[in-house]
């Protein structure tokens, strides 16, 4: 007869009902709205909707910038990580913490500052500008801004994988005449590449879904500089809900499928240097 | 022979440290260009909102704070964190002890959904509260016969911001709960301890620097959330911005100096965030004894005993 392990600890019935409770009304409910809103559309209502050419442009800025700000934050990340992880210098420890910063700032303070210091007579646009370079109020700020706010993401996944690492393996490797650089892309970076990759995808994840800092310093003119986040707020206020609701429905669909895809990759990983 | 051994020990003992780390030059050119990235990025801006408040003296900086809209503004949104938190804290440490102290079907998905909030753009988490309470929306006309003010009110702004910092305490912590196991609290029961007494005193000391960690983030997004708010704020000066709302309405009224002075407020917050989290990182590093010693420290001592 086989005995069945009992859990002898209270309270299961009343948090999980807590739980579930409050999931639903605060989490589920509300977001199902989205698809019940869409339902209203017809098809080819619904893809007029978000195939017009100034949304169409939108999704270009938004997917392209937030892609070129992902790559930026790999390599950069990257570097950024392993200083911090390998080498001793001084400050070391409050830029360390200062990695954190755009989790703990508020978007739009981000935004505005970046915005003030890109600008033409900004700390940085009055050496840009007459070089041509323009950012605030084009397509570069956009990509300026969501590398500040996706820039903890690749740091903050790649660093305690650095930290993990075996030096013995690195040691192995030098010992059998591997110079630095094949020891480091040929044994460090397959060690490294999970979670990079994740970094990748959380920091592509946030920036398509990133609205406060981008509004600031894109100067949001249709067609141009207009991210699709904020072609939802336009729409709202035109009280066209379910266009916003549309275009809406389009966003949750990519950054569900890229939540899968870190998923994914985070089990991937887990498996592989478990 | 001992003596050719040594010899031969050193040379390889030699090779070894050179070759597991960067020549000084590549090892300088790396940390120049990781500091010179994170002093564009992180310092200058940090730098520049003082800056930018402090522009015209400090008389200005704080009549700017002092301005009754301002103060509104701020009061918001201590409102709306002192409401969204606790419920939120109560929420993640129910949902931990779900899932870290009993098994069910479905765990994972559970997991999942409670991380949804993340992956929703923040402009879409106010969009769902105007698709349910506005006017055309499930509840609106309902709300509107009952004279019930939900959207561009209070209200709507404190569920939507609950609805974007809804993971942060679970989050923190669900793995901290299950890396705890449930032998203590099963002893503490055998030993005649209630139910609240176990999460007392038992439970609660053991999960208290997560449970602050997953609070501290929680405050400061709860604080400084901006596109979800923005959304169903209805922006009322005085009744219905929060504090980054206020920065918004200040900056595209060209009031830079009161903009900033608002927005360097927020800066210390955050500030003080990160301090507060590396205060309790240091606490959970001590208490799991993770005091090895970095990469580069045992690399020194290698150095010494070659």
């Amino acid at each position: 007869m086989a005995f069945k392990k009992r859990n002898i600890l209270p309270g299961f019935g009343i948090a999980m009902g807590f739980t579930l409770f409050y999931l639903g009304l605060i989490v589920l409910i509300p977001l199902s709205a989205i698809f019940f809103k869409t339902a209203t559309l017809s098809w080819s209502q619904f893809w007029t909707t978000v195939t017009t050419p100034r949304v169409l442009a939108s999704y270009r800025l938004t997917f392209g910038a937030s892609l070129a700000a992902a790559f930026i934050n790999v390599t950069f990340g990257l570097l950024v990580a392993w200083v911090l992880v390998r080498y001793r210098f001084p400050f070391r420890r409050i830029l360390d913490s200062l990695v954190d910063l755009p989790f703990a700032l508020p978007t739009a303070v981000a935004g505005m500052t970046l915005t003030t210091l890109f600008a033409g007579t900004g700390w940085f646009g009055r050496y840009l500008e007459p070089l041509g370079i323009k950012v605030a109020f084009a397509p570069l700020g956009v990509m300026i801004a969501l590398t500040f706010i996706g820039l903890p993401f690749v740091v903050r996944t790649v660093q305690p994988v650095l930290e993990d690492l075996d030096r013995e393996i690195e040691e192995a490797a030098a010992s059998l005449g591997a110079n630095r650089w094949q020891t480091f892309t040929r044994v460090l970076f397959p060690q490294i590449f999970p979670a990079l990759l994740t970094g990748f995808a959380l920091a592509f994840a946030r920036a398509l879904g990133e609205y406060g800092s981008v509004i600031f310093i894109s100067g949001n003119m249709p067609m141009r500089t207009e991210i699709t986040p904020l072609l939802i707020i336009t729409k709202l206020e035109q009280y066209d809900y379910s266009g916003a609701t549309a275009i809406a429905l389009v966003m949750l669909i990519a950054s569900f499928a890229l939540l899968l895809v870190i998923n994914m990759l985070q089990w991937w990983s887990n498996k592989r240097y478990a | 022979m001992p003596e050719s051994l040594v010899l031969n020990h050193q040379r390889i003992s030699i090779n070894r440290t050179v070759s597991i780390t960067e020549s000084a030059v590549v090892r300088r050119i790396l940390i120049g260009i990781a500091i010179g990235f994170l002093v564009l990025f992180l310092v200058v801006p940090l730098v520049a909102v003082f800056v930018e408040a402090l522009k015209k003296g400090i008389m200005v900086y704080l009549t700017a704070i002092y301005e009754p809209d301002t103060i509104a503004a701020i009061r918001l949104t201590l409102l709306t964190a002192a409401i969204a938190v606790p419920l939120n804290l109560v929420f993640g440490v129910a949902a931990a002890w779900a899932i870290a102290k009993f098994e069910f079907r479905g765990k994972s998905l559970l997991i999942t959904l409670i991380d949804l909030p993340f992956a929703v753009s923040p402009v879409i988490s106010g969009l769902i509260f105007v698709l349910i309470f506005g006017m055309q929306g499930l509840l609106g006309p309902w709300l509107a016969d009952h004279d019930i003010k939900i959207l561009f009110a209070v209200p709507g702004i404190v569920l939507a911001t609950i609805f974007v910092t809804f993971p942060f305490v679970a989050r923190e912590l669900i793995p901290v709960m299950q890396s705890q196991g449930r032998e203590e609290e099963e002893a503490a029961m055998v030993l005649g301890a209630s139910g609240f007494q176990t999460f007392w005193r038992v439970t609660l000391p053991n999960i208290k620097w997560g449970l602050l960690y997953g609070v501290i983030l929680c405050n400061a997004r709860a604080m400084g959330e901006f596109g979800a708010v923005s959304v169903v704020s209805g922006h009322v000066r005085g009744l219905t911005n929060t504090m980054p709302l206020h920065v918004e309405i200040l900056y595209n009224e060209y009031n830079f100096v009161a903009a900033f002075a608002v927005a360097s407020l927020l800066m210390m917050l955050a500030l003080m965030t990160l301090a507060a989290k590396n205060f309790v990182e240091g606490k959970t590093r001590k208490k799991s004894g993770e005091d090895s010693l970095p990469a580069q420290e045992v690399m020194t001592e290698e150095e010494k005993w070659s």
